[in-house]
């Protein structure tokens, strides 16, 4: 079957009950979505299908041939990361780092439909996003900082 | 032997400058022989011919941010860079022993080591480029990985200077280093070295980790703690393509090309097994713990077993090579791991070799070697390396848990509020932090073991977490009696001057004179010291319909000596203040007969975004004082903050923790706390108190969207009669309303072979090609007329259905919501 994942079309040969994480993970050697809890309730696995956040550990492969799928690896643009990457960073919005790549590719989701969501409309869409470091105020902080930085340079883009 | 072997070792590392250093026998090290290094070495770093410079220790990155904080350290004393530093951390073939990663000891004793021998190194390429220029070192200076001569404007670089002088040098105890209040690098928040690749999925876990021709490991697990196995059947796993099956005694395996058949050989696999389970059971835990508690400390509070629950599941990648072995794991003792794994595979210490990449957080929990074991087993029996990640049910159930515990307290206290006696026995959860800090001239305080029914280990903090609940409690029950203000209670037996600073720190922020407890609002305050940290906190709870708990707002002031990295230490606090919570909260692990009841996190919450309230911290920097680890005494004051917010209006000298009853379903952030008269009963049953929707398959597919949430991480969790007597105990109803681990497989042949799980009651939704999913219930022989199936739905609401429309039942599914509600 064909996967498009981060612009980059793959074959894949098996079985299509096949949870997506592990076919990217352990196929396609795309680790950072990560494997938490197997029942989709800690969003480390959080990958964008079409776009929209999806749970890879409950999606079975066979449901996504031939969408567009994207992983924290095809967030950032060769060398310089994603406004949302970056803001992870600048309000050290993490302690291990295992649910980063969840939170992010969560927070990517949520700015593309709304570009400026208060702090409770983060909060409810990350709601199942796990960290248990206990970073949720400083991921919350960031997605602000990011939908600021990213409605900026819309505007910058706009005037150029 | 290192006198003879120092120059070989230098020339291993490719020449250049090497400093060791020697670090407190307790700290690092260990004697015997047994190591090629001399016992008392705790690092070392080197400068490379080409100016890198590199530091070793056994330390290791779990998230509490000692990559970057020991950076800053060597950084600091060499005057360079913090990013031309380098640091190798917890692999065994490379850095010195270690005893490990734990009770806060890499700022107050491994930091200090970095910053000698960085110091020594400085002073050395000082004094060798004095020598070059044959000028006096004191115009000399220090800056960006180059000795500077200020007049002539000559500079000379590390590389060339250690090139020049390729030599080894070991640094004693002693050793000047920077004060706290000189400091450039250290003191500033630097921000974590490695953030890049972990914001862009680069930094690979153990769990990330692959090699060429590496299969994927599964592990049998018995249906209960302690259960023998008695026969076990593993032709039909032998037989299919790809699989290995490996057993050992009782461990028994399989290793499979990909994960997905590791799935399906485990569950092929038909064992027996002799079980023997421990009578003790949550139901009974609290009365067997405190069974010989004196009558003269009557007052009663209890502490519930916990999980770690680290984001990242234990995991390791085994592989051997010639009659060695490797292992990737993330553990907080590679040395320790390094041991077990010797003494289980019958190898020496010198033919294993622990890798320990950056970890997905351990919080205590990461201290054995089991998966390593496990993983070193599997790729021998397969002849091939293979990874082994814990499932989330796995590591809820064979990790160790952090200990129960009942405390009981008897005290007298004067009109004026002065201390008068203090009794205090701790039951099991263990003795740290035992030390009341507060001035009392008749104590008495005792840590009693109990053989725990569960097995237990070290957690954030320790048992602190336990007694501080305990004693905070108590003292404002005290303050409640003489009527006296908390915190002036509390002021009034203090001496400490670090903890008064805290505290009264806290209350400042806070506001605490401002704030009066009403029948709506809750204030709550606590203090603590630990480990060398001091700790105050304040918090304020919202009640709703007087029973209905929400955490608003806490206030943590911290002090721990000099600030190493402020921003990197405030999020340390957050994050112990949120991981506090739940264990203040709602986490407790539910167990009987030998078995954990909820071993996935749809059953036993975390803390989440929703319960997470504003929190400020207060940092207090004391340059004067050597600095002290700051990851897990931060911990210790949310808990009893919380429960005196919550008791403040009803006093009575008891509590529980958590102090609230399991979550209810809606991700609200909001819990009913426990009633003192009524918490040492049981539990209510959860299935009373949780809305239960009754619906058929038509029902269900009108329902439409909530019911497409069921797809997502929703299974059954039980089946009970049509008309269950619920105001019954839940032990009463168990042999209905549980399934246990061992039994909850699916039942016949077919299904294993689709779902290939032994977990619990797992179902998976399939699309059945018409842009529908169904969910499948692996279950069948239990579904008879006049039963039902409740359904957890994402954990978060739950649904009946006549389980005659099982093991099969069609549900609307509505795209793209389906995932966003997981």
């Amino acid at each position: 079957m064909h996967l498009s994942v981060n612009g980059v079309r793959r074959n894949v040969e098996t079985d299509p009950e096949r949870p997506l994480l592990w076919v990217l993970r352990n196929d396609l050697d795309l680790t950072g979505a990560k494997y938490g809890c197997g029942e989709g309730q800690c969003g480390a696995c959080t990958v964008l299908i079409g776009g929209n956040a999806r749970r890879s550990c409950q999606t079975p492969v066979g449901a996504v041939a031939g969408q567009e799928i994207t992983t924290i690896e095809g967030l950032a643009d060769g060398e310089r990361l994603h406004p949302v990457q970056q803001a992870f960073i600048d309000c050290d919005a993490m302690q291990c780092g295992y649910c980063t790549p969840g939170m992010i590719v969560a927070s990517v989701a949520l700015l593309r439909g709304n570009a400026s969501p208060s702090e409770t409309e983060i909060k409810s869409h990350l709601e199942g996003n796990i960290c248990r470091c206990g970073t949720y105020n400083r991921i919350v902080e960031a997605v602000q900082k990011a939908a600021g930085s990213m409605t900026a340079e819309v505007k910058e883009h706009r005037h150029a | 032997m290192l006198e003879l072997n120092r120059r070989a070792f230098l020339q291993s590392l490719g020449g250049g400058l090497l400093i060791l250093c020697e670090a407190g026998a307790q700290e690092s090290g260990r004697g015997g022989g047994r190591e090629r290094l001399p016992e008392n070495i705790g690092a070392w770093l080197h400068i490379a011919r080409d100016g890198s410079v590199t530091g070793f220790t056994g330390k290791v990155e779990v998230g509490q941010n000692i990559r970057t904080s020991l950076t800053q350290a060597v950084a600091d004393e060499l005057r360079c860079a913090p990013k031309t530093v380098k640091l190798v951390m917890g692999d065994t073939a490379l850095v010195p022993w270690d005893a490990g990663t734990f009770g806060s000891r890499t700022t107050p004793t491994m930091a200090p080591v970095m910053r000698k021998m960085a110091a020594t190194a400085r002073e050395a390429l000082l004094d060798q480029a004095a020598k070059v220029w044959s000028v006096d070192r004191g115009g000399l200076t220090v800056a960006n990985g180059c000795v500077l001569q200020s007049t002539a404007a000559k500079k000379i670089g590390f590389g060339e200077l250690a090139a020049k002088l390729d030599w080894v040098s070991i640094v004693g105890r002693e050793g000047l280093t920077t004060p706290a209040a000189q400091w450039q690098a250290a003191g500033t928040s630097l921000p974590k070295v490695n953030a890049r690749d972990l914001v862009n999925g680069r930094h690979k876990y153990t769990s990330d980790h692959k090699l060429p021709g590496m299969l994927y490991g599964r592990v049998l697990r018995p249906p209960s703690f302690e259960a023998k196995l008695q026969s076990v059947d593993t032709t039909r796993a032998s037989k299919m393509p790809g699989v290995t099956v490996i057993r050992d005694g009782d461990f028994v395996g399989v290793a499979a090309s990909d994960e997905h058949k590791a799935d399906k050989a485990l569950g092929s696999i038909e064992a027996k097994w002799d079980e023997q389970p421990n009578p003790i059971g949550t139901a009974e835990l609290f009365s067997y713990l405190g069974k010989d508690a004196p009558p003269s400390a009557p007052a009663t509070y209890t502490i519930s077993y916990i999980a770690h629950t680290p984001l990242e599941p234990r995991a390791a990648v085994a592989e051997w090579k010639g009659g060695k072995l490797t292992v990737w794991t993330g553990t907080q003792r590679p040395f320790g791991v390094r041991q077990d794994l010797a003494s289980a595979l019958g190898l020496s210490e010198q033919q294993i070799r622990v890798i320990m990449p950056d970890t997905g957080s351990a919080y205590g929990g990461k201290h054995s070697g089991e998966c390593a074991i496990e993983a070193a087993k599997l790729a021998k029996g397969a002849g091939k390396p293979v990874k082994l990640i814990w499932t989330r049910e796995e590591e809820f159930t064979w990790a160790y848990f952090r200990p129960a515990g009942v405390i009981r307290i008897g005290s007298s206290v004067a009109e004026d509020g002065t201390l008068r006696s203090w009794e205090f026995h701790n039951y099991l959860s263990g003795p740290s932090g035992l030390t009341t800090p507060y001035e009392v001239a008749n104590k008495n305080e005792h840590f009693h073991k109990v053989d725990s029914p569960l097995r237990e280990g070290s957690y954030r903090g320790l048992a602190s977490t336990a007694n501080h609940f305990a004693r905070e409690s108590h003292m404002d029950e005290l303050a409640a009696k003489i009527g006296m203000d908390p915190l002036a209670f509390r002021l009034k037996n203090l001496k400490n001057e670090r903890l008064i600073a805290v505290l009264q720190a806290a209350a400042d922020r806070f506001d605490w004179a401002k704030h009066r407890s009403t029948p709506e609002r809750g204030f709550g305050l606590a203090c603590g010291t630990e480990k060398g940290g001091y700790v105050g906190c304040c918090a304020e709870i919202s009640l709703r319909g007087g029973r209905e708990v929400h955490i608003e707002r806490v206030v943590t002031a911290w002090e721990s000596g000099a600030i190493v990295n402020p921003e990197h230490l405030k999020n340390q606090i957050e994050g112990a203040v949120v991981m506090g919570l739940g264990g203040a909260l709602f986490e407790a692990i539910d167990f009987s007969g030998g078995r954990i009841h909820n071993p996935l996190l749809s059953e036993y919450r975390v803390p989440r975004f929703s319960d997470t309230p504003k929190i400020e911290v207060v940092l207090i920097d004391r340059k004067d004082l050597p600095s002290a680890g700051a990851g897990e005494t931060p911990i210790v004051g949310i808990a009893p903050a919380v429960a005196n917010a919550i008791y403040s209006q009803r006093k009575s000298a008891c509590a529980p923790c958590p102090c609230c009853h399991r979550s209810r379903p809606e991700r609200t952030g909001r819990y009913h706390f426990k009633k003192r008269s009524q918490w040492r009963k049981r539990e209510e049953n959860i299935l009373r108190r949780w809305p239960v929707v009754e619906c058929g398959v038509r029902a269900a597919a009108q329902a439409g969207n909530s019911l497409a949430d069921a797809a997502i991480g929703g299974r059954i969790i039980a089946l009970q009669q049509q008309r269950p007597k619920l105001a019954d105990s839940r032990e009463k109803a168990k042999p209905e309303l549980r399934l246990p681990i061992g039994s909850a497989r699916p039942d016949n042949a077919s299904d294993r072979d689709r779902f290939g799980s032994h977990r619990p009651m797992r179902q998976r939704c399939e699309p059945d090609g018409t842009g529908r999913q169904r969910i499948v219930c692996v279950r069948q022989r239990r579904a008879a007329l006049g039963h039902q199936a409740i359904f957890e739905l994402t954990g978060m609401r739950r649904v009946q259905v006549p389980a005659a429309r099982l093991p099969i039942m069609a549900l609307e599914q509505i795209g793209t919501q389906v995932d966003q509600s997981g």
